[in-house]
C-alpha cells in the first residue's frame, strides 16, 4: 500500500485539468462554479440520487463524477445519504408507478429552498418507456423539475455542466415553496 | 431418468424453435420435468407466461437445453415453486402480469404489482380492473429482543430502488426478506407489438450496467427465430464489446465491495480503471456504455484503427496497475478480516437455483454461458472459467479479479484476430407463414442471461420474455447474509451486485 501511495504522491494528478482549447468544459465549469456557489450555497450544493425506474445506466454516469477524472467534490457537490440533507434531488428513470409514491415522499423531505434536476432522456417524458401501464412518464409529472440533463445516459461532463446551468437559472430563485411551478 | 431431449420428442414438439427444441407438453409430463428439478438433476434457466400458456426453459444433466410448455386450462397450473424454491418468484410475477394461477404455490402474494397499476395482469388476453389495496405481509421472525429494521425503496447510496426488511437479534441478523418490482417499467408489455428495431432498443435499456449483453441476447434470439447468421466481423466485435462490458463492470464491483468495507483506495484505483475502460468504449464505438451498438442482424458501429489502438492502451494499463491493486487486496488483513468468510453462499443453495456469474463461480457452480451452451466466436478462443468453493464475500471478489484477467486476454485474442468484412445484414423478417421462435443464453458479467421470443407472421414480436440472472441471485442474498451482522450487508450486497431493472423489468 505505501507504494501505491508513494506512486500516487510523485504522479500528475488524473483529475481533469485545462484549459486546454479543446476540452474547456471541466475548467469553465470550475471557475464558474466558484463565484456562484460560494454566493448563494457556501460552496456547496448537496444533491441527494433517488432512482424512480431508471435502467440503471445514469447511476452508473452520476457514480462515474465521483473518480478521480471527474472529481465532484472539488466543486462543491457532494452525493449525501438522505433527502433532508439535500438541496437538489437529482432524478432518474421513466417515474414507474410503483416509485410514485417514494419519489413524491422524497421531495417532501427535502427542506427549501431545493432544486429538482431531472436526469436523462427517459426523465423527461418517460422515454422509450412512455405509454407503459407500469410508467407514469416524466419526473415533472410527479414533482416540479427546475432543469433536465437530456442524454442516453448522459456522460458525466454534461452532468456536470447540466448542475452549473441550474445554478445559473437558481441565482436567487430558490423555491421558496413546494407548490412552486416547474420551470424546466 | 429421462434426458430432457426424450421428454420433449415424447410430446408435441413445435415446429419453428431455435436453436434448442420446445414441445408443448401434457401434464404428467410437466410434473416429471418438475419432479426433476426438485430432486436436483436438472436447472431452471427460466419460466414464464403466456395469456394461456407456461413455459419453463430446462438445462438437463448432459448440459441439454429444452423448453417445454404447459397449457393453463383455466388459467391454471400446477405450481413449480411448491416443489422447487427458484420458480417461486418467477411464478408470482406471472401470475401478476397474466393472471396465472399456480395450484399450491406457497407465496401467493403478489410481487411486481404493488397494487399501482390501473390494471391487474396487465398482459392476460383480458386484463382487469385496478386490483384492491392490500399491504404486503412481511414474512415473520419470532424470538426473543428482536426487532425490524426497513430499508429502501430509495436508498441511502446512488443504487437502484428496493427494499429490505431485516429482522436482527441485536447485531446478527436473523432474517433478510425483500421486496422487489419498484422499477418495474412494463418491458415486456412495451414489447408486445413492437418492431423488432423498437424491441431491441427496449432490451438494450433492461439492465443498464449490461447493455451489451442484452442487447446481444436479444438479437442472438432473434437470429435463432429467423435462421440467420450475422457476418463473422459482427459476431467479433459483439464479443470484443461483451468482453469490455465484463472488464468496467467487474473493475467497478471490485473498488466498490472494497469501499464498502471502507477501504477507499481500492475504490479509488479501480474507478479509475473503470473509467479507462467506459473511455475507451466511447473512442472504439461511441458510446460509453456501448448501448444500441449490437442490432439484430450484426452490430451498428464498426472498429477503426484508432479505436483499437484506444482497447490495446486500455489492456495495457489495466495490466500494468491492476496487479498492485490485487496484491494490495490480498495483503491488508484489515480489508481480508471484512471479506473473508463473510456472507457465505453454500454450494448447495447456489447448485440448487442454478446460480449464474461470479455468485454461482465463488460457490462451486462451474457454468459459463459461453462455454455452455457456448457462442461463437468463444468457441474459437481460449479462456478459463474460474471456480471457487468458498463461496464468501472474499470468493465473489477473486472469481471477479480471475475474470478481469481472463477478459484480458480475451480481448487481446479477439482484437489480433478480428476478421474484415460487412458488420451488417439486413433482416427479411415479414412476410412468414407462420410465427417462428427463437432463444439465447448469453453470459452477462452478472451471470447468464435468457432472451425467448416470438416473432409473428407480419414481423413484429408477439412476445419477448428476458430472464435476468438477478432471479436466480437476489433469493440466494437473503440465505447469504444470515448470521452476519447488519454492517456487513452492504458488503454482502455489493458482492452479488445483482440488478433491479434487470429483475423487475
Amino acid at each position: 500500500m505505501r507504494k501505491l501511495l508513494f506512486e500516487s504522491l510523485i504522479r500528475p494528478p488524473l483529475t481533469e485539468r485545462a484549459p486546454q482549447v479543446s476540452d474547456a468544459a471541466v475548467d469553465e465549469l470550475a471557475r464558474a462554479l466558484d463565484g456562484m456557489a460560494r454566493r448563494k450555497l457556501g460552496r456547496s450544493l448537496s444533491i441527494r440520487a433517488v432512482d424512480a425506474g431508471s435502467c440503471n445506466g445514469c447511476e452508473l454516469e452520476m457514480h462515474a463524477l465521483n473518480n478521480a477524472f471527474y472529481d465532484i467534490e472539488r466543486f462543491g457537490f457532494h452525493f449525501v445519504a438522505s433527502p433532508r440533507h439535500a438541496d437538489v434531488l437529482l432524478v432518474t428513470g421513466p417515474v414507474t408507478k410503483n416509485m410514485r409514491e417514494a419519489l413524491k415522499r422524497t421531495f417532501d423531505a427535502t427542506p427549501n429552498p431545493k432544486w429538482v434536476v431531472a436526469l436523462g432522456d427517459c426523465a423527461k417524458d418517460g422515454g422509450c418507456f412512455a405509454g407503459s401501464y407500469a410508467v407514469v412518464g416524466g419526473v415533472s409529472d410527479v414533482v416540479p423539475v427546475d432543469l433536465h440533463i437530456p442524454g442516453c445516459p448522459p456522460p458525466p461532463i454534461e452532468i456536470l455542466k447540466g448542475l452549473i446551468a441550474l445554478l445559473d437559472g437558481a441565482n436567487g430563485n430558490a423555491r421558496k415553496s413546494q407548490a412552486g411551478t416547474a420551470r424546466a | 431418468m429421462p434426458a430432457l431431449a426424450d421428454l420433449i420428442e415424447a410430446d408435441r414438439q413445435v415446429e419453428h424453435h431455435a436453436p434448442w427444441p420446445r414441445a408443448v407438453v401434457a401434464p404428467k409430463l410437466w410434473n416429471l420435468a418438475v419432479e426433476q428439478l426438485a430432486n436436483g438433476r436438472w436447472n431452471l434457466l427460466g419460466l414464464w407466461g403466456e395469456p394461456d400458456k407456461v413455459h419453463m426453459a430446462l438445462l438437463d444433466e448432459a448440459l441439454d437445453i429444452g423448453v417445454i410448455s404447459l397449457d393453463c386450462r383455466g388459467g391454471r397450473y400446477p405450481s413449480v415453486g411448491q416443489h422447487h424454491p427458484p420458480a417461486l418468484r418467477l411464478e408470482r410475477a406471472a401470475a401478476d402480469l397474466f393472471g396465472l394461477a399456480p395450484q399450491g404455490l406457497p407465496d401467493t402474494r403478489r410481487w411486481l404489482d404493488h397494487g399501482q397499476w390501473d390494471v391487474s395482469h396487465p398482459l392476460a388476453a383480458r386484463p382487469g380492473g385496478p386490483p384492491a389495496a392490500a399491504s404486503y405481509r412481511f414474512l415473520v421472525a419470532e424470538g426473543e429482543s428482536l426487532h425490524q429494521i426497513a430499508v429502501g425503496p430509495v436508498h441511502a447510496g446512488i443504487i437502484e430502488p428496493g427494499h429490505f426488511r431485516f429482522t436482527a437479534g441485536g447485531e446478527t441478523v436473523v432474517r433478510l426478506e425483500e421486496r422487489l418490482g419498484y422499477v418495474h417499467k412494463g418491458i415486456e408489455g412495451l414489447m408486445a407489438g413492437a418492431a423488432i428495431d423498437r424491441a431491441a432498443k427496449l432490451a438494450g435499456r433492461t439492465s443498464g450496467d449490461s447493455t451489451v449483453a442484452y442487447s446481444l441476447a436479444f438479437a442472438r434470439a432473434v437470429e435463432a427465430a429467423l435462421g440467420v447468421t450475422p457476418p463473422p466481423r459482427a459476431t467479433w466485435l459483439r464479443a470484443l464489446m461483451a468482453e469490455l462490458e465484463r472488464l468496467a463492470n467487474h473493475l467497478g464491483d471490485i473498488g466498490a465491495i472494497c469501499n464498502d468495507a471502507a477501504f477507499a483506495i481500492m475504490h479509488a484505483h479501480c474507478g479509475v480503471l473503470r473509467e479507462r475502460a467506459l473511455r475507451a468504449a466511447d473512442a472504439a464505438f461511441g458510446h460509453r456504455l456501448m448501448r444500441d451498438r449490437i442490432l439484430p442482424g450484426g452490430t451498428a458501429s464498426d472498429l477503426n484503427e484508432a479505436g483499437a489502438d484506444a482497447i490495446r492502451s486500455l489492456v495495457a494499463e489495466i495490466r500494468r496497475r491492476f496487479p498492485h491493486l490485487v496484491e494490495l487486496y490480498d495483503n491488508t488483513a484489515s480489508l481480508q478480516d471484512r471479506t473473508v468468510a463473510t456472507g457465505r453462499l453454500k454450494v448447495e443453495l447456489a447448485r440448487q437455483y442454478a446460480a449464474g456469474g461470479y455468485v454461482g463461480r465463488a460457490s462451486g457452480r462451474d457454468f459459463d454461458a459461453r462455454r455452455t451452451p457456448g457462442y461463437a466466436p468463444y468457441d474459437q478462443l481460449t479462456f478459463d472459467v474460474p471456480v471457487l468453493q468458498e463461496g464468501d464475500v472474499n470468493a465473489r471478489v477473486w472469481i471477479r479479479v480471475r475474470e478481469v484477467e481472463q477478459s484480458l486476454s480475451l480481448v487481446e485474442q479477439i482484437l489480433g484476430r478480428l476478421p474484415a468484412g460487412p458488420i451488417h445484414i439486413d433482416l427479411a423478417v415479414a412476410g412468414s407463414a407462420a410465427p417462428r421462435e427463437g432463444m439465447a443464453l448469453v453470459e452477462g458479467f452478472r451471470g447468464d442471461i435468457l432472451a425467448w421470443l416470438r416473432i409473428g407472421e407480419d414481423g413484429t414480436i408477439e412476445r419477448c420474455h428476458l430472464r435476468d440472472p438477478s432471479w436466480f441471485q437476489w433469493p440466494l442474498l437473503e440465505a447469504a447474509i444470515e448470521g452476519n451482522i447488519v454492517a456487513d450487508f452492504p458488503l454482502c450486497n455489493k458482492s452479488f451486485n445483482c440488478s433491479y431493472s434487470g429483475h423487475d423489468l
